[in-house]
């Protein structure tokens, strides 16, 4: 959900900022005055400052709102704890079914170099992620909606093997 | 702002401008083609193997994110000496270090099959899984650490001069004018994004070279550690930082050429001074966007990071893209292929940081980081964008020395569809990888699933586009080498 909203957020501010230039270029090899241009675009570009103000504060408190980290997000009492420790170059789970409308919290670590714990659902879309590094344990928390099988990809680069760096497990209805 | 008479550009400065450029074409067209290699690889057409992929990987990204500083580097000198006096021996010794450094590179890469990824994550470099030894990754970070150097050495010759011709670097930043509306010397934009570069860079470079020492002492005294945490921090501060400035060094192009196209100027007033002023200070604050997925991290630094991400694009939106808009508006321009990639890297710039602020939002950030999205963003901005800008200044510079009138057309039918190949090649390169991204293909991926193919093969047929038009770009410029080192 998230990455169509930001897929098509992206296009459509991509695309308004195209016909801009298009239409400068259309334009470009008429030959006017200075002054009376620079006064219409200093007019424009005042107005369009205060829209993105306007509409960028309530989307920044939105989106900050929504934060996945745990101190804001919140740890229910009801939690399934996966303790997930990366190697070079596979998963090692404490368990590998968990249910489904529960959170789970994923306590990421890694034996060796930094690794990244994307969690793919069954049509490959990644649905969370966190990063694993050496010394530190990472809280995720994500409750599956939907049970089925599950894969953890890594997403940070972390040698030769980087790409079979792939386990699996169990959401449970 | 007063009238400041033009100094004259030094023969040998102009020739090692020459140079950097040369450097930074070839570099560009390789490595290009050498990305083209790894697309193909992911979509399973060229069977690369793992190990291969990834020191090409690790090569693309040191050689190019090189080759853009030293574009940069050369574009910002050009235009800077005409200001303030810059030394050319240190240029000089700029382009030694460089080219040392890129030996050392290409080096532990070629023969000694480094392939940590050009930002030496650590502890990665001491941890190869057999991959490479110890002293390959000691002679790559060796090689960033010499780079790093020299362009030190640059951007201190740079504030340098700076100093001594406006008195302090806040004066380079136009805050007379800015903060008291004193307009009796307010610095040309070339030296207001000089003086931005040389702060942040410095200190960038810093950063850089401590990270780098401390992970090499750490590759021979293992009980010599750094911190996972601090140790990114540091490289993505470094990293993040030196990206980002060659292009806020190669836009001073769009400053000093788009005029002379228009035959109106870019005068710094005060929105325009601010926004350097800011951009001065959200370059330098931005990176922790690249940490927001480490959890560890004190909560309310990733948050500011967001903040800081989505106000960075303002000045770049509203000050530069507007203003190359503004001043080309109704203005008369004559097209040719210099004045449409200058307008090409505008769009580039501007557009790339859309995608770029929408992945630093936290929560897209969760299911869009180490995505394709990411480097569908940074190409956006660094090939459409900070590249055109060096393409535009070679054919401005042909130009230039063909004819007193600077801007008049030396372009051919070959060169127009050249920039034809790389605008539909380059757009469709990007959102390849920005469809990619939100379809939650992983980056930095050797081998990639069947769902994924169609992706890669139709992104490695634009990026042939891509090479294609670079080509052109590229071996135009070195066949005219000779007369434009004639003439210098």
């Amino acid at each position: 959900m998230d990455q169509s909203i930001a897929w098509q957020l992206s296009l459509t501010l991509v695309a308004a900022l195209a016909a801009g230039f298009v239409f400068v270029i259309a334009n470009a090899r008429q030959r006017r005055d200075y002054a009376p241009v620079v006064h219409r675009a200093y007019r424009f570009r005042a107005r369009l400052f205060w829209a993105i103000v306007v509409l960028g504060v309530p989307a920044t408190v939105f989106t900050l709102s929504r934060i996945p980290y745990p101190a804001f997000a919140g740890v229910p009492a009801n939690v399934q704890v996966v303790d997930a420790i990366g190697y070079q170059w596979w998963w090692e789970l404490s368990t590998d079914r968990v249910q489904a409308g529960q959170p789970v919290e994923f306590r990421l670590t890694s034996g060796d170099v930094n690794h990244g714990f994307g969690i793919y659902d069954e049509n490959l879309r990644l649905v969370a992620q966190a990063q694993a590094m050496p010394g530190y344990v990472n809280r995720l928390v994500h409750t599956f909606d939907r049970p089925g099988r599950y894969r953890l990809l890594c997403l940070e680069f972390c040698g030769v093997v980087h790409h079979d760096m792939v386990a699996e497990f169990e959401v449970t209805p | 702002m007063a009238n400041q008479p033009l100094l004259a550009i030094d023969p040998l400065g102009r020739r090692l401008v020459l140079a950097y450029l040369a450097v930074a074409a070839a570099v560009f067209l390789l490595m290009m083609s050498v990305g083209l290699a790894m697309r193909l690889g992911q979509g399973a057409m060229l069977p690369l193997g793992a190990d291969l992929f990834y020191q090409l990987m690790t090569m693309h990204a040191a050689a190019l994110v090189g080759a853009c500083a030293m574009a940069g580097a050369a574009i910002m000198w050009y235009f800077l000496s005409r200001y303030v006096r810059l030394t050319p021996a240190v240029l000089a010794v700029n382009l030694a270090t460089f080219l040392i450094g890129a030996v050392m590179i290409l080096g532990a890469v070629i023969i000694g099959k480094f392939g940590a990824g050009w930002t030496f994550l650590y502890p990665l470099p001491a941890k190869s899984g057999g991959q490479w030894e110890i002293g390959a990754a000691a002679v790559f970070m060796g090689g960033l650490l010499v780079i790093g150097t020299g362009f030190l050495l640059l951007h201190l010759d740079c504030a340098r001069a700076i100093l001594a011709r406006y008195g302090s670097l806040a004066r380079g930043l136009g805050w007379p004018l800015l903060f008291r509306g004193d307009d009796s010397d307010t610095p040309p934009p070339a030296v207001v994004a000089s003086t931005m570069a040389a702060i942040a860079n410095i200190t960038a470079v810093a950063s850089g070279a401590a990270v780098l020492g401390i992970s090499i002492a750490n590759l021979y005294f293992p009980e010599v550690t750094l911190d996972p945490l601090l140790a990114k921090n540091l490289i993505y501060f470094f990293g993040h930082t030196f990206v980002n400035v060659t292009i806020y060094m190669a836009v001073i192009a769009v400053y000093e050429i788009l005029p002379l196209y228009t035959g109106r100027p870019w005068k710094p007033n005060r929105v325009f001074l601010a926004a350097w002023t800011a951009s001065t200070v959200f370059v330098i604050v931005a990176y922790p966007h690249h940490l927001l997925m480490d959890f560890a991290m004190p909560h309310w630094v990733l948050m500011v990071a967001q903040v800081i991400s989505f106000t960075s694009g303002i000045p770049v939106l509203i000050v530069t893209a507007f203003g190359a808009l503004t001043i080309v508006h109704r203005s008369g321009i004559r097209w040719d292929v210099a004045s449409g990639l200058l307008m090409l890297s505008m769009f580039g710039w501007a557009g790339g940081v859309i995608p770029a602020i929408v992945d630093a939002v936290i929560v897209v950030n969760k299911v869009m980081h180490n995505t394709m999205w990411v480097p569908g963003h940074f190409h956006f901005y660094l090939l459409l964008g900070m590249v055109s800008m060096a393409f535009a200044f070679m054919y401005f510079l042909n130009s230039e020395a063909r004819s007193k009138d600077a801007g008049a057309p030396v372009d051919g039918g070959l060169d127009r569809l050249g920039l034809g190949a790389y605008l539909v090649g380059g757009l469709g390169f990007v959102f390849v990888f920005l469809y990619s991204g939100q379809a939650s293909v992983p980056r930095r991926w050797a081998a990639h699933m069947p769902e994924w193919l169609d992706y890669d093969r139709l992104g490695a047929l634009f990026a042939a586009f891509v090479v294609a038009g670079a080509a052109v770009f590229v071996l135009g410029f070195l066949g005219r080498l000779r007369g434009l080192w004639a003439r210098a």
